[in-house]
């Protein structure tokens, strides 16, 4: 019998080291192409800004991660993560508990349903960024502006989510509480509630990244402090060496919340795996 | 029996019901009196309006017209009066067997009192575990049990809350035959333990037989005198009703003579939409079965 292929086509089952090597080669590629734009260029002429090299960026990062900040006594970069993750999860723990609200109530009371989801469906339709200038003078430039930009492009998506889980939730089950002895609260916030939590999870991953997208938007706009603040204000002097690690550190910081998120559904949910 | 002493002797009660989903009629002016203590199985054709009847018990669905009563009251909206077992949903996925046995006691207790009887309430919930062999499983999820387990799980679930009607729609209709096979001794086996009242669904006949102390057949092919302009929309209506002597039985019966012609008596009058009965000629065995029969349908 032929043996089945290694990599290419429907019957290849490639080997943990392929499966590994062949996530790893884009990466390797994007990095290897960089270092070598990087180097023509610096070759060519020493101040080019454009694509700085792996020493100068290192030296970018210690200057804002581990030097105190010449006019605050600040390290920029963690000040920079505080007050943007501050903002950030602020404005995502609101939506998700107004967001799992809404959504169980809907998904569960027809009239509690009619009043709030052609609403809900309505909100989340306007473009959150074009909301931000009337969010800006309506909530003023600072905290409470940016946290409500976050707040509102994704409370909408979190709670039309959580409708859709709760409705699936066969009727039967409702039912059984009601002959169990539960009341109507308790089909809600004993029965109903604690199954929702890992798919409340689920949507928060989901939402993150457009959390992210509406702090970093915000932030440059109109800020003092923050990563996204901190990205375009460097745009200015083309300071590329800063702007690439603050990039990278966004995505790692993204990447790692994403991944707690994941883990904490595997370890405390595993019923909710199952069932998928 | 008149009527009044009916009303007043046994534990659910229906009267005059029609049940009607926009201009399709369902149920038919269905009348229907079950004694405490009963294992009652329905059984009809697929389609026939089975699950609706046990709907409207239930209080998960209302009657278009007529009465429902559990002891003497008007049954409402779902409540501990009634056990439901479903073919599945039954259970609450992320709640273990032990969890899922143990919520309904835990919803009727405050926090305090909770905590103060969680000794006696283990043990209550151990004794059930133990009734359907999964002691060792208490602490499994649903999804780790194959579908007897569960269906045994969802039973002990709704018994610990001592119903005082089991309702039953079709538990065991997705388990393979042996499965079933067993599951219906256990059912026969608590039954008799414990003197319960159910009141059971299914779409088999051999099941119906096998299982019930008594055996109503709910069926829309009969006729009546409404037949003489044109073809009417009708409903079902309980065709049959035997009564049927139960002591724990071994399956051998199901092979039994008598037994068989009692499934044949059944698909014939249940189940055959050519052979139609007239409504004043149903085979009503059982002592408490009536009939409210309208001028037009009597004729």
């Amino acid at each position: 019998m032929p043996r089945p292929p290694q990599l290419w086509g429907l019957h290849a089952t490639p080997s943990l080291w392929a499966k590994v090597l062949l996530s790893a080669l884009p990466f390797i590629l994007i990095v290897s192409l960089y270092l070598y734009g990087s180097h023509r260029r610096l070759q060519e002429n020493p101040d080019d800004k454009i694509l700085p090299s792996v020493t100068q960026m290192a030296e970018a990062v210690n200057r804002m991660a581990f030097t105190p900040d010449k006019r605050e006594g600040k390290y920029l970069l963690f000040s920079d993560t505080a007050s943007s993750l501050k903002r950030l999860l602020t404005g995502v723990v609101l939506a998700a508990a107004v967001g799992l609200f809404l959504g169980l109530n809907m998904g569960i009371f027809a009239s509690f349903r009619s009043l709030f989801l052609p609403l809900i469906t309505f909100i989340s339709i306007i473009p959150p960024l074009a909301l931000l200038p009337i969010l800006f003078i309506t909530f003023g430039v600072d905290e409470l502006g940016k946290v409500m930009l976050i707040f509102i492009g994704i409370f909408p998506i979190i709670a039309r989510d959580i409708y859709c889980a709760v409705s699936e939730i066969p009727k039967e089950q409702i039912t059984k509480a009601l002959t169990l002895g539960a009341s109507q609260l308790e089909v809600v916030y004993k029965v109903i509630l604690p199954q929702i939590v890992p798919r409340l999870v689920d949507s928060v991953r989901l939402s993150l990244g457009a959390a992210w997208l509406f702090l970093i938007a915000s932030e440059a706009i109109a800020s003092t402090d923050g990563l996204g603040y901190r990205i375009f204000l460097m745009r200015r002097y083309l300071a590329m060496d800063i702007i690439i690690p603050y990039t990278l550190w966004i995505t790692f910081l993204g990447f790692t919340m994403d991944w707690l998120l994941k883990k904490f559904v595997a370890w405390r949910y595993r019923w909710y795996l199952a069932a998928r | 029996m008149d009527l009044e002493n009916l009303k007043k002797k046994n534990l659910l009660h229906l009267q005059d019901v029609y049940k009607q989903y926009g201009p399709k009629l369902i149920l038919d002016n269905v009348d229907l009196s079950v004694a405490k203590g009963e294992l009652c199985t329905l059984v009809g054709p697929s389609g026939c309006g089975k699950s609706t009847l046990l709907r409207l018990i239930l209080g998960q669905e209302q009657a278009s017209s007529g009465t429902v009563l559990v002891e003497g009251h008007d049954i409402g909206t779902p409540d501990r009066q009634r056990g439901i077992v479903y073919q599945k949903y039954s259970l609450f996925p992320h709640l273990t067997v032990l969890e899922n046995i143990l919520l309904g006691p835990q919803l009727e207790l405050g926090w305090l009192e909770r905590r103060r009887r969680k000794k006696q309430l283990r043990d209550e919930a151990c004794y059930f575990l133990k009734r359907i062999h999964l002691e060792e499983h208490a602490d499994k999820y649903p999804y780790e049990l194959s579908g007897g387990m569960q269906q045994r799980v969802a039973i002990a679930q709704a018994l610990i809350m001592k119903p005082k009607i089991l309702l039953m729609d079709e538990p065991f209709g997705a388990l393979d035959p042996s499965t079933r096979e067993s599951m219906q001794l256990f059912l026969l086996e608590l039954w008799e333990e414990l003197k319960m009242t159910v009141f059971f669904v299914t779409h088999d006949l051999e099941e119906a037989l096998f299982l019930g102390t008594r055996v109503l057949v709910l069926s829309q092919y009969y006729s009546d005198s409404r037949d003489q302009n044109g073809h009417p929309s009708r409903g079902a209506k309980v065709v049959a009703d035997y009564l049927l002597a139960k002591t724990a039985q071994s399956t051998r019966v199901k092979e039994n003579a008598e037994f068989l012609a009692l499934m044949n008596q059944i698909r014939k009058e249940g189940f055959d939409p050519k052979f139609l009965k007239k409504v004043t000629e149903f085979n009503l065995k059982h002592p408490d079965s009536f009939q409210t029969l309208t001028p037009e349908e009597r004729g």
